[in-house]
């Protein structure tokens, strides 16, 4: 299977998980902007993506991308890392036109998994969850796991998390502006003229999908989410 | 008129592929600046031989940047400071005095070294005898103006040709992917309507050699292009990736 | 007295290739499957023959010295390659190309071979472009063509200033495609160090192999074969600098002379006029500028003496010259080629210059090549688009911008014409070696216009010894494959072996770079672009010297058996030594001014080369005669029946 035995087909596969990830979240940013318009809205939201049959099926899509995407990462990792060689460079220097983030991918993939996993654990593992194991006959608390408002405001309010959330926001931003291109130029739609614009376009497009998370922390953590 | 300086060469010495490599520190006082930095390591080389020990073995051949021999890491860069050139286009004024100048042999698995500063770089023989070429024996061809080809065609043909196969894409690579010198070879090839009859066969061909010669993935990061020197883009790369997918989803 | 078969077909000059082709004897489709061929190099021409040879079926060894066949230095041509395309509608024709190289070679050159050099030029374009050479194209899509020195008409094809890259990675993918199909062999990073001769059942020697040291482990390696082509380019770097590879050697030439070959015309050097001047003793090599830059470029030096005194000091800039204080020198003297006069005779007028004086930088020893009128007449973008690498690469050799001030260049050894003797069919005087490309002396008599090497190396390659060589092979269908342990290669073998231990325990104190800088040196001022008898006869002496300094004095650090690069440069410095004696004896024993030797005896009252036609017309055949012995001259005559043999006028 050349998605799996050929380097391009690797990288195929990185790009377009990649890329539905990218989809992913620009929903996802979306409907979080709703949060600072309308809490009963975005509770709608909550609940219409609670646990119906066809919320489950697309989050375990996106769990598979997930994991496809980082079960790659680390393939491609390990494989290069052997390529290039057992006797390291002494004096190394970064050339001019290398963006810093397209040589610390994994490390800014790692910093945004570990968000990851505080995000599952600040809301997913009190809203989708609960109602998972409720469903499946197990006693848990299911007051508030509809209540999407509820858990944002929880956790905003308390800054360490706010923090930790800016810092996970940076290095997805930085991962965005060079997943972005790198993605498409992965795919073969990329020349000498489309390179700049492809880059200008995946930077403002990671720029606007990442404030647009920032702002509903910010909002929350600042203005706990009723200066306004 | 250039002046003379003076630094400390810091040169890596290695026997062989499976032994144990070091730097070895040796003063360098005085050097014009107008000596080719390859000159100075034949200056070097011939005090190590007066002194009775063994020169520093490098690759190096036409001195005019074109044959793709020459190959030293110079101070964290293949091809050493300059862009767009070759190691035996740089020219000592290019240094300070007092400068520390390392000098390592490109690190790839793909090229090992054979001693001190000289690698094999057999594997891009290799990927090029899997398919990089247009297959036509000599003779019984059509005359040479019988297909007109586009000139913006052809000049991006020639940028792409214009890689001298040395490697610096590899030694600069973080992946030891050598993706730059393969896409070149195809996209000059997939370009020209000569080589777009076999434009499949041959990127799936020279890829699955790369692959098998123990390259690395691409991950896009550019610093092949940046040292290039001959500036081979990685639009290239792009056409690489495109005649793969097409071929493979023909399939 | 040894006589000399040149095997020239009979008939018209334009019907001797047909008729040659036509009655030629071949090996059918399953024989060629059984016979061996060695081909030593893989530059143009070495590449050119392997893969074609392949492609045929035969089995084919191929070797080169350096990591890859791409390296050969066919690579390092800039301006182009020649052919009688006729594409630009200029009148040009094959009777014009072999008529300008005839003429262009000074009288010094075979017509037949000449004739068929032109004739299968056009093919070489085409199977460039089938290869996938991307060649400079028009707007309209069609081929692009320059104008180049020594014709009247564009007819040089060029890919930028990269030609010889282009169509050398062309012969190397065809190249490649045969070892990928099995046919042939690819041995880098071996040298060959000797030819093998063995003797059949008739008592006739014929080259059955050769014996390579395998660089990276410094084994000697024997490998046998039915054929055995030397490609292995000319020997320029005698004279220590020249624009050649530091690897170029003539070593295998040498072996295939002390094995009997004959060595024609070796005084035939070319010094080709615009190269980066010299710059301090611990330069290791010259670097070239493109002829073609002399499309564009205006020679001059000051008409003033005081102007180059100012300048050789540093008191004055080339800018500060006004334009009625500068000597067009080639233009005043060759108004009808002016700057695009032939490489020998830019030279040499370069040469003139200095001499008396009007020499342009510290050394005296340069020229100035402006662009100035160039970017006026077409603008800057325009030069740049066509030079901009060169300028790019003068810039970092010298730090001197050429859009703002003139190049300064001076000449430099570039090219052999002189090789291994070969007859119409490129086979050497021992049966069963050929030579093809710059290592044999065939085309280019006296002088080789620009363009015309890449032309003729790829001409040898692809179209015509795997023609002529089936004509001696055919008779050696019956020889079965044979072994290495057969008692010439033991032999061979051993006496290799003795010529290493010996420069090995020599155990001196002098380096090999040292020695052979001291062999340019007197290369250079006694075998240079001026010879006398005077200065030939010192270089003979001189160079026993240096060969005593080489037995007595080298050293050679490290194993034998083991990769040693010093080992390496002292076997070519060794046979470098050699050839520069035959240099001298060659330029000594020719009393006339022709192409690229020039006899200052013998010249005009204006300075022009003056030949002697009715003493010289003829190839000088060198044979070997034991080691420290006076080579024996053999003659060529050449007897030209379809030119009239003329003085070159360049003027009008």
């Amino acid at each position: 299977m050349w998605l799996s035995n050929s380097s391009i087909g690797r990288k195929v596969v990185m790009s377009v998980t990649g890329l539905a990830l990218i989809l992913f979240l620009t929903f996802h940013m979306a409907m979080n902007l709703v949060a600072i318009f309308s809490a009963d809205a975005y509770n709608m939201i909550c609940e219409f993506l609670g646990a119906n049959w066809y919320a489950l099926v697309a989050t375990a899509g996106l769990g598979a991308l997930v994991v496809i995407h980082i079960i790659y990462a680390f393939w491609l990792t390990m494989q290069n890392r052997a390529a290039r060689g057992s006797e390291r460079y002494a004096v190394s220097a970064k050339p001019k036109g290398v963006e810093w983030a397209s040589q610390n991918m994994l490390v800014l993939g790692i910093i945004v998994l570990l968000g990851l996993a505080l995000h599952l654990f600040n809301f997913w593992a009190k809203m989708q969850l609960p109602e998972v194991l409720h469903m499946l006959g197990m006693h848990v608390d299911t007051a508030n796991v509809t209540n999407g408002v509820y858990h944002i405001q929880n956790t905003f309010s308390c800054p360490v998390y706010s923090i930790l959330y800016l810092v996970w926001l940076a290095a997805l931003w930085f991962h965005l502006t060079h997943g972005f291109w790198s993605a498409l130029h992965t795919l073969g739609w990329n020349n000498k003229i489309w390179f700049e614009r492809w880059r200008m376009i995946g930077n403002i497009y990671s720029t606007i999908v990442v404030l647009g998370f920032a702002v509903v922390v910010l909002y929350y953590w600042l203005c706990g989410g009723s200066c306004c | 008129m250039d002046k003379n300086i003076s630094f400390t060469l810091k040169v890596w010495r290695q026997r062989g592929p499976k032994e144990k490599g070091h730097f070895q520190t040796i003063p360098v006082k005085d050097m014009p600046g107008d000596t080719s930095f390859l000159e100075m390591l034949d200056i070097v080389n011939e005090e190590l031989i007066n002194k009775g020990e063994e020169p520093i073995v490098f690759d190096h051949d036409c001195r005019e940047g074109i044959c793709g021999m020459c190959s030293l890491y110079i101070n964290g860069h293949p091809h050493g400071p300059a862009t767009g050139a070759t190691t035996c286009q740089i020219y000592i004024r290019r240094f300070n005095d007092g400068d520390v100048v390392t000098v390592e042999p490109w690190r790839s698995a793909g090229f090992p070294v054979i001693r001190d500063l000289m690698v094999d770089r057999g594997a891009y023989d290799k990927i090029m005898q899997a398919g990089g070429y247009v297959s036509v024996n000599t003779g019984g061809i059509p005359d040479a103006n019988a297909i007109p080809i586009p000139k913006p065609v052809a000049d991006e043909a020639m940028d792409a040709a214009a890689c001298i196969g040395c490697g610096a894409c590899v030694a600069a690579c973080k992946n030891g992917s050598a993706m730059l010198f393969v896409s070149a070879k195809v996209s000059q090839l997939a370009l020209l309507p000569q080589g777009k009859v076999e434009a499949a066969r041959r990127a799936k061909a020279m890829l699955a050699k790369m692959d098998e010669l123990g390259f690395g993935n691409c991950t896009n990061t550019r610093a092949c292009e940046a040292e290039c020197p001959k500036c081979i883009s990685i639009s290239n790369i792009a056409r690489l990736n495109r005649e793969f997918i097409s071929a493979k989803l023909k399939d | 007295m040894a006589t000399i078969d040149s095997k020239i077909p009979e008939g018209a000059l334009a019907e001797k290739w047909t008729n040659y082709k036509a009655h030629q004897k071949l090996v059918n489709p399953a024989n060629k499957r059984r016979l061996d061929i060695i081909v030593v190099g893989t530059g143009l021409a070495g590449a050119s023959a392997a893969a074609s040879l392949g492609a045929l079926g035969f089995k084919v060894l191929n070797f080169c010295i350096q990591d890859s066949p791409r390296r050969a230095h066919s690579i390092a041509a800039q301006g182009g390659i020649n052919a009688a395309k006729n594409y630009q509608n200029d009148g040009d024709s094959v009777y014009r190309l072999f008529y300008d190289t005839i003429k262009g070679g000074d009288y010094r050159a075979r017509e037949a071979n000449v004739y068929r050099l032109a004739e299968v030029s056009n093919a070489i374009i085409d199977q460039c472009v089938a290869q996938g050479v991307p060649f400079a194209r028009e707007y309209g899509g069609l081929l692009d063509n320059r104008s180049f020195g020594g014709a009247q008409v564009s007819r040089t094809f060029y890919a930028r200033g990269q030609t010889g890259q282009q169509l050398l990675l062309g012969a190397y993918s065809a190249l490649s495609r045969e070892v990928q199909r099995g046919n042939v062999k690819l041995y880098t990073r071996y040298e060959m160090l000797d030819v093998v001769l063995v003797k059949d059942s008739e008592g006739v020697e014929r080259a059955r192999g050769i014996l390579a040291r395998n660089l990276v482990t410094g084994k000697i390696e024997r490998f046998a074969a039915h054929a055995v082509v030397i490609g292995t380019g000319g020997y320029g770097n005698t004279y220590f600098l020249s624009t050649n590879a530091m690897g170029c050697n003539g070593s295998a030439a040498m072996q295939c002379y002390r094995k009997g070959a004959y060595f024609a015309n070796p005084c035939f050097a070319q010094i080709h006029p615009t190269c980066v001047p010299v710059h301090g003793d611990k330069q290791s090599k010259l670097t070239l500028m493109s002829e073609s830059l002399r499309n564009d470029g205006r020679i001059w030096v000051p008409k003033k003496l005081e102007d180059a005194k100012a300048l050789q000091a540093g008191k004055k800039k080339p800018t500060d010259i006004p334009d009625e204080d500068r000597d067009f020198y080639l233009e005043r003297r060759y108004p009808a080629f002016g700057n695009l006069v032939p490489r020998d005779v830019a030279s040499r007028a370069a040469k003139e210059r200095c001499d008396a004086g009007y020499g342009v930088n510290n050394t005296g020893l340069a020229v100035f090549l402006d662009f100035k009128y160039a970017i006026d007449r077409l603008g800057e973008d325009v030069v740049r688009a066509r030079y901009g690498n060169l300028f790019d690469m003068y810039e970092e050799i010298t730090d001197e911008n050429p859009y703002k001030t003139p190049m300064m260049i001076f000449p430099a050894i570039h090219y052999t014409m002189g090789g291994i003797w070969v007859d119409y069919e490129l086979m050497t005087s021992i049966k069963g070696l050929f030579a093809i490309g710059e290592a044999n002396f065939s085309d280019h008599g006296a002088n080789r216009l620009g363009a015309s090497a890449l032309m003729q190396g790829l001409a040898d390659g692809y179209f015509v010894l795997p023609y002529t060589i089936q004509n001696y092979l055919s008779d050696q269908i019956q020889v079965p494959r044979f072994s290495t342990d057969l008692p010439e290669f033991e032999a061979a073998e051993k006496a290799l072996k003795a010529r290493i231990e010996k420069l090995m325990n020599i155990k001196g104190k002098r380096s090999v770079d040292s020695i052979h800088k001291e062999l340019g040196h007197v290369m250079w001022d006694f075998v240079g672009m001026g010879r006398t008898k005077e200065s030939l006869t010192t270089a003979i002496a001189k160079l026993k010297e240096v060969r005593k300094t080489f037995y007595s004095d080298l050293r050679i650090p490290g194993n034998a058996e083991d990769l040693n690069v010093e080992l390496e440069k002292a076997l070519r410095l060794e046979d470098f030594i050699g050839i520069g004696e035959l240099m001298a004896y060659d330029a000594l024993n020719r009393e006339e001014s022709c192409g690229g030797h020039f006899r200052e005896e013998h010249q005009t009252p204006e300075g022009e080369a003056l030949r002697h036609d009715d003493k010289f017309s003829y190839v000088a055949c060198w044979k070997y005669t034991g080691e420290g012995n006076e080579p024996e001259l053999i003659k060529e005559d050449l007897n030209y029946q379809f030119t009239k043999v003329q003085t070159r006028n360049y003027k009008s």
